[in-house]
């Protein structure tokens, strides 16, 4: 019999609909100090060419509605402050709130990007700390900030393996994906003018080194690699791959997505990575905000110095300052120098662990792998080799019955829980990917496993309760083939 | 440690549960070469009072107590604590990207009603749910507009921001996409049209033009576009003081607008992180790159919003994906709608008019000053080039000792534009600052005039 | 189930020949496998494809399929209405969502494709792998 629910209970959520819809005209929620200086008249100064009366159709509403609509939105959302979000490969830990604190401070929050480098020396030493932590803990020689993304920092990544192949005279066609990958990887690497090759994983779920040597091909430039890769298990033999590149003239790059498995128990540097990247925004505790904003520094050895994207932040007389005169460089992958507010909330992660940060692996790994033992007996163990910081199970069981995992993730949803990662990585047919992170305590784990325990028995007894979920949700499964063959991007007003 | 909830009895009973004796031998299999035996060399740890200390005095190590007049892709402007207090909600900082749809509406509907707000201030038909920035979202403008014309070469305006500039090129220079420049009028500071329609041929996919460029100066797009669109290529505008909107016109002659929103609520927190946005025509929709919130139903008829048009996206192109973008900027564009949302019509037109005002009142009074004129004629929001009788640089030298952050020396930018500068001025000004920049500014020529009568004239070339 | 007229390929697409045009679309297996269809892509008339060339691609919300030309053939004629309404090829994919009709340029290659008899042998194969 399934258990009853623990964890969550259906709760009265009040309905909000679009500001536009309770707009009227003369309504404001927010006054500006009075114009001391004299006033102009829009029209005259701009002329009709360029003049605007107002933007038509903007919302009109008060301070009151607009604190309500948005807290009432802000209700129909799961959040880490809520509970566990046990998604695997996203890492959603805990996110301080010291750090929302520093990143809003008068004199951080405030700066100019191009004010001048005398008054900008604190914002620079917080980037030289943060810069210095991150090699310490991947083990790499020099680091750059300056990427918004995990994407954009991959792209990076990949272009300067591509400038560095390219000073030494042939750039190389190709690089070797494998099919566990992230979908951004080969999108990043088609970006960077690359032709992407998939290559398979082996039945351990790790690359396959015979295929590899096989494809490890004179117009090879790199490996994209994850580590641990996508089931959550470690690539052993990585540095053998990376020796099978390096005799070929070819590089291994590592998506550092998974560092959460990693950070103070061994580094990436030690074990053959010539360039990578990470997510500030999984393993340094960033928010997520609803999708972001995120950082993705990357990581290099010593030899690939050069072509790290400009600016680069250098000593110059016992002070801090940028240094654009870089003639093998990449180019410049945005203006200015980074998402800085996201930087300072990763230092500020940083700070809070010291040393200690390796206490915060232990945990995670520790929290996956009590997961992987309470349910093994009831999903299906694909790779059974030890798990890192994620598990993945696949829904064969449940499949019997009609039940896949996009069905056992959304009853999950009712059980007060979001989702765990589902049909990714694609090496593993209707996968459930999940990674718990350090931030959970053990009520919390057993409050999922009992919620993964009591689903596995519905999937069995009364499987079309898990097929219709979730039950009780504002909104029900929504109809998304409608949303792509007729796309409704934006209000309207009435005609 | 107070960020992990487990206390050491906890973890000795969860070891036991997996019949391990140690926390060690959950890494097994990590071989032993590559096992870390020393503890990361990294400062630390800090409570919470501690971190607060370290970065409160960096903090005092930067601007706090100057008045700045910078603007060149980042502006301030002033904010309501409202949105802040709103955005700091746990619901929507800890919550992840809105796939499942569900237990995500809060999110969704909020992008729905930013791709809505960014549709109704740039004049065009359908807007994503954020790039990562103005510059970001120009490269891949560019790209798209290559992708939708089967194109490969591209032209862009001299008075682009140079950094966008240089962000274009990186992106570019993969795709071996080769980018022709088209000058600025030295009189108008606008594009020069009739020298742009010059440099079209058959090859080119795109014409990158930024309004107010930035030299401050507006461009005239529905011309741009006209002559762009005659040779069969696209017309992207950037956008980079997005306030600008709230009294110009909006560019909806453009085939492609690229805007960075941070001047609509967002803190310039030294170069980011900001929100970028692409709008665009309908037609236009499958090849633009960033995720979409799109409305529909569920099977009992309400409404909802759900993320859409995913297969143009990494995670199901893979390889063929319109741009590998993935984490977007979504808190950012969530605190623009709050923003824009308290703000309402009639607070952006009436902010939109004080900035017209402040840069008017400043430039009239800088203007008196004898060698210091505006250094182009066309038309301008709230940012200009001003042109002194002496070095720029030497000048902010002087204004720095009064704590006053003076104009953008463009010489660095532009070799021909020695002894200009570019000067933005907000609502945030008041009318005493401006007066301070204009005295402060007289003292510097009075002085500069002195030293030069003084010594040999050995003025930096700026 | 698949009209004993047609012609069927491995990557699951249909060729009629019908006098000096041929008609070209997606199986049934194909669709289902989809799911419901939000979008297709197609050529324009006069492009011309060999064997085995992307003709299209064809979207569902989670997955995009390419379609490949079963044969030679220069386009001359597109569905206009699967613009509209993809679903068509959900409910009539071997009729009314038709993708596009040609003119052959090598028509022997018709003989190197499966019949219908041998394509149902080959999808019933497939199903079996899929549920083993």
């Amino acid at each position: 019999m399934a258990q009853p629910m623990s964890k969550a209970t259906r709760h009265v959520s009040i309905n909000e609909g679009l500001l536009f819809e309770q707009s009227a005209p003369g309504k404001r929620g927010m006054e500006l100090p009075p114009l001391d200086v004299p006033p102009v008249d829009a029209g005259a100064a701009l002329g009709p060419e360029f003049a605007r009366r107002a933007v038509e159709h903007f919302p009109e509403v008060s301070e009151i509605e607009v604190i309500r609509h948005f807290t009432r939105l802000s209700t129909w959302n799961y959040a880490i402050d809520l509970g566990m979000y046990p998604l695997g490969s996203c890492t959603m830990k805990y996110n301080p709130r010291v750090n929302e604190f520093v990143a809003r401070l008068e004199g951080l929050a405030t700066e100019h990007p191009l004010q001048p480098i005398e008054l900008s020396q604190g914002c620079l030493r917080i980037l030289r700390a943060l810069e210095g932590v991150l090699e310490e803990v991947t083990g790499m020689d020099a680091v750059t900030l300056q990427p918004c993304a995990g994407a954009q920092g991959e792209y990076a990544g990949i272009a300067i393996i591509r400038a560095y192949l390219a000073d030494r005279g042939n750039p190389r066609k190709k690089v070797l994906v494998p099919d566990s990958a992230h979908g951004t990887n080969p999108a990043t690497a088609a970006t960077a003018g690359y032709e992407v090759v998939n290559i398979r994983s082996d039945a351990n779920g790790r690359i396959d080194l015979a295929h590899l040597a096989e494809y490890a091909t004179e117009d090879v430039a790199a490996l994209m690699v994850t580590n641990p890769n996508t089931v959550g298990i470690f690539e052993q033999d990585i540095a053998r791959a990376a020796e099978i590149l390096h005799g070929r003239g070819a590089l291994l790059y590592m998506d550092g997505a998974n560092m959460n498995a990693l950070a103070g128990i061994t580094r990436p540097g030690d074990f053959g990575v010539d360039v990578m990247h990470m997510n500030l925004h999984k393993t340094f505790s960033t928010p997520h905000g609803g999708g972001g904003p995120g950082a993705g520094p990357v990581a290099v050895k010593k030899h690939f110095e050069p072509f790290l994207p400009f600016p680069v932040l250098v000593e110059k007389d016992g002070a801090l300052a940028w240094d654009s005169h870089r003639p093998k460089s990449i180019g410049r992958l945005r203006a200015f120098c980074g998402n800085f507010g996201v930087l300072v909330r990763a230092l500020a992660y940083a700070l809070a662990y010291g040393p200690g940060m390796v206490e915060a692996t232990r945990d995670a790994v520790l929290n996956a792998n009590y997961i992987r033992k309470k349910l093994e007996d009831v999903y299906d163990l694909p790779y059974r080799q030890p798990s890192m910081h994620e598990v993945v199970f696949s829904d064969a069981r449940q499949k019997k019955n009609g039940v896949n995992t996009v069905d056992i993730a959304k009853r999950l949803i009712d059980y007060g829980f979001h989702p765990y990662t589902t049909a990714f990585p694609l090496i593993v047919p209707g996968a459930l990917m999940i990674e718990p992170t350090e931030s959970e305590s053990r009520r919390e784990l057993d409050l999922f496993v009992e919620a993964m325990r009591s689903i596995a028995v519905e999937a069995a007894e009364t499987p079309e309760l898990v097929k219709t979920a979730p039950h009780s949700t504002r909104v029900g499964r929504l109809d998304e083939v409608g949303a792509a063959r007729k796309p409704v991007l934006r209000w309207t007003p009435p005609q | 440690m107070r960020y992990l909830p487990k206390s050491d009895a906890e973890r000795e009973a969860l070891l036991a549960e997996l019949g391990l004796a140690s926390m060690d031998e959950l890494f097994a299999s990590i071989p032993e070469p590559f096992r870390l035996k020393r503890p990361l060399h990294v400062p630390g740890p800090l409570s919470e009072k501690e971190i607060i200390d370290y970065f409160r005095a960096r903090a005092a190590e930067n601007a706090a107590g100057y008045t700045s007049f910078l603007g060149a892709g980042v502006y301030n402007h002033l904010r309501s604590v409202a949105a802040d207090a709103l955005l700091q909600r746990g619901e929507f900082l800890t919550s992840y990207t809105p796939y499942q749809a569900e237990i995500s509406q809060g999110t969704l509907q909020a992008i729905f009603e930013f791709q809505t707000l960014m549709c109704q201030l740039t004049g065009q038909e359908v807007a994503n749910a954020s790039m990562y920035d103005g510059s970001t979202a120009t490269a891949e403008a560019a790209l798209m507009a290559v992708r939708i014309s089967g194109r490969k070469r591209l032209v862009v305006s001299r008075a682009l921001h140079p950094e966008y500039r240089q962000v274009l090129t990186t992106y570019a220079a993969h795709m071996d996409l080769p980018i022709a420049e088209a000058p600025f009028d030295a009189r108008s500071g606008q594009t020069d049209l009739d020298a742009l329609r010059g440099t079209l041929d058959q090859a080119t996919a795109a014409v990158i033009l930024q309004s107010p460029n930035f030299l401050g100066v507006l461009e005239a797009v529905p011309r741009a576009g006209e002559i762009t669109r005659g040779s069969g290529a696209l017309l992207v505008t950037a956008v980079a003081e997005a306030l600008s909107l709230g009294a110009v016109r909006a560019p909806a002659e453009a085939d492609i607008v690229a805007m960075e929103t941070q001047s609509l609520g967002l803190p310039p927190s030294f170069g980011g992180p900001f929100a970028g946005v692409i709008a665009t025509r309908e037609k236009y929709v499958r090849n633009m790159p960033g995720r979409l919130a799109g409305q529909t139903t569920d099977a009992q008829g309400r409404r909802g919003f759900v993320l859409t048009l995913a297969t143009r996206e990494q995670h199901i192109r893979r390889e063929k994906a319109t741009s590998n973008i993935c984490t977007n900027e979504a808190l950012c564009a969530l605190a623009v709608t709050m923003h824009l949302a308290l703000l309402g019509k009639e607070g952006l037109r009436e902010m939109a008019a004080q900035n017209l005002a402040k840069a008017r009142y400043a430039l009239g009074e800088l203007e008196k000053l004898s060698g210091v004129r505006r250094a182009f004629s066309g038309p301008f929001f709230n940012e200009m080039a001003v042109e002194f009788p002496v070095s720029v640089r030497m000048i902010n030298q002087h204004l720095l000792r009064e704590k006053i952050i003076g104009p953008l020396p463009l010489g660095p930018y532009y070799p021909e534009q020695t002894k200009r500068g570019l000067l933005c001025v907000t609502e945030t000004h008041s009318r005493g600052e401006i007066d301070r920049l204009v005295a402060a500014t007289a003292r510097a020529l009075a002085a500069l005039g002195r030293e030069s009568r003084e010594a040999m004239p050995a003025e930096a070339k700026r | 189930m698949y009209p004993t007229n047609y012609r069927y390929t491995q990557e699951h697409e249909w060729v009629v020949v019908e006098g000096q045009t041929v008609t070209v679309g997606i199986t049934d297996y194909a669709q289902h496998a989809l799911g419901d269809v939000v979008f297709v892509e197609l050529p324009k008339p006069g492009v011309k494809f060999s064997a085995g060339a992307v003709l299209g691609t064809v979207e569902s919300v989670k997955a995009v399929s390419e379609i490949y030309s079963p044969i030679s053939l220069e386009v001359t004629e597109v569905n206009a209405a699967l613009a509209n309404a993809p679903e068509k090829i959900n409910a009539d994919p071997h009729g009314a969502a038709w993708m596009v009709k040609g003119r052959p340029t090598n028509p022997a290659e018709l003989g190197s494709l499966m019949d219908a008899a041998a394509y149902q042998a080959f999808v019933a194969e497939k199903e079996k792998e899929e549920h083993a």
